[in-house]
């Protein structure tokens, strides 16, 4: 029975000091192909230096359905930026 | 959901659209847009992946190795692209194996303009001036549509690919700058690849049904004509510094509108392309069909090999 290639998800580092970004997908067997494919398909102009790639069946995924109770609390709580407080001009650097 | 449930959730899909909000793949879409959308993502992965027939014959009898070298790169550029835009519309929850499928059997279209034969060297100069000039003017509409993924492809895309449309006039400068023969090639390219270039915008306005809502939808950005327009506006002159001759004797700058006039399009062709009849459309689906059917072995052994690794990882392991 034929088995279709997996799909994996790419992330890539662009150059030391910047963190793995999400790239985009691919199909591949095994994740030794799937790194060189995602090498072939993702970096022919030298967009980075490192890569990772998973199996998206592995990721899991916030439902924007829920965006509500996920999300929204955060949205409360304006005491947790430095405009929230109230300092005279005089306090300088701070 | 209700019906009235869903009439209320298209209202706020609506809005977000309106709003310039993106819209990803778990977002809750109308049925239309998602269907919409994977017609368009697909037909054009597919024009990606058969644009990449015509111009890889002429790799091997390329005329030197730097124009080798630049029209692999192109072509395997295209390759890639083929494979942005069908992960894009796999997160639409198509698979890749459906897509091709219905590549194979000509239930899914793709451009028409792969359906002409590239004849001479001249015809790979004419195809990266004009194909891929035509090619950007659509894509570079598309950076700023509403779904995310194909947005994003289309920037990744729009980026590579103005080195193919470079390569490609430089080749038609060369020609235009030798000899007397090879500035005849030039012209003969340009004449065979004029209006299926013009073709390649899609119908006249008012025989264009999807133009309205995919406007709205933000899936396009301008309509076949203005995109049409803008390409004569802009290729005409860069014929004129090559030193040939546009094939449209009613070709004329209307200094009115600032813009040129030109001849009617042979419809009648046009539609008999998109049916299946072009010169090469049999010949673009046999070598598809053949290179899947072809690489079915190669696709099985290299699962069968992944999964013995898995059991022996597995084993090794217990």
């Amino acid at each position: 029975m034929k088995k279709d290639w997996p799909l994996w998800e790419v992330f890539v580092r662009s150059k030391n000091g910047l963190e793995h970004r999400h790239f985009g997908s691919l199909h591949a067997a095994d994740a030794a192909m799937a790194l060189e494919n995602a090498r072939d398909v993702y970096t022919r102009r030298n967009e980075g230096v490192s890569i990772w790639v998973v199996e998206s069946k592995y990721i899991t995924a916030s439902n924007p359905e829920d965006n509500g109770e996920m999300f929204e609390p955060a949205q409360s709580k304006v005491y947790r930026h430095p405009t929230f407080y109230d300092l005279p001009d005089e306090v300088k650097h701070m | 959901m209700s019906e009235k449930e869903v009439k209320n959730l298209e209202v706020i899909f609506e809005a977000r659209i309106e709003r310039d909000d993106k819209i990803e793949p778990k977002d809750w879409m109308p049925e239309k847009y998602r269907k919409t959308h994977i017609r368009q993502i697909s037909q054009h992965a597919h024009s990606e992946i058969v644009g990449m027939l015509p111009e890889g014959n002429w790799i091997t009898r390329a005329p030197s190795l730097r124009r080798k070298a630049a029209l692999l790169a192109k072509v395997q550029d295209e390759g890639g692209h083929g494979l942005y835009l069908y992960a894009a519309a796999e997160t639409l929850g198509i698979s890749r194996e459906e897509m091709y499928e219905q590549l194979h059997t000509g239930k899914a279209k793709y451009s028409s303009i792969f359906n002409y034969p590239a004849i001479t060297w001249a015809d790979i100069g004419a195809i990266g001036w004009l194909v891929d000039g035509a090619a950007i003017i659509n894509q570079v509409a598309l950076c700023s549509t509403s779904f995310g993924p194909y947005a994003r492809a289309m920037v990744r895309i729009c980026k590579e690919e103005s080195f193919h449309q470079r390569q490609g006039y430089e080749i038609m400068l060369t020609l235009c700058r030798g000899t007397e023969e090879q500035k005849a090639m030039a012209q003969d390219a340009l004449n065979r690849w004029w209006w299926p270039s013009l073709m390649m915008f899609g119908p006249r306005d008012e025989d264009s049904p999807h133009t309205a809502q995919s406007m709205k939808w933000k899936l396009k950005r301008k309509t076949n004509d203005e995109l049409r327009q803008q390409f004569i506006d802009q290729t005409v002159p860069q014929a004129d510094l090559l030193g040939i001759s546009v094939p449209d004797p009613e070709l004329k700058f209307n200094s009115e509108t600032g813009h040129y006039d030109f001849g009617e399009i042979d419809w009648d062709e046009f539609w008999q392309v998109v049916k299946g009849h072009g010169p090469c459309n049999k010949e673009r689906m046999e070598a598809r069909v053949g290179a899947w059917e072809g690489g079915a072995w190669v696709r099985d052994a290299a699962m069968a090999y992944a999964e013995k690794q898995e059991k022996r990882k597995v084993a090794k392991a217990s």
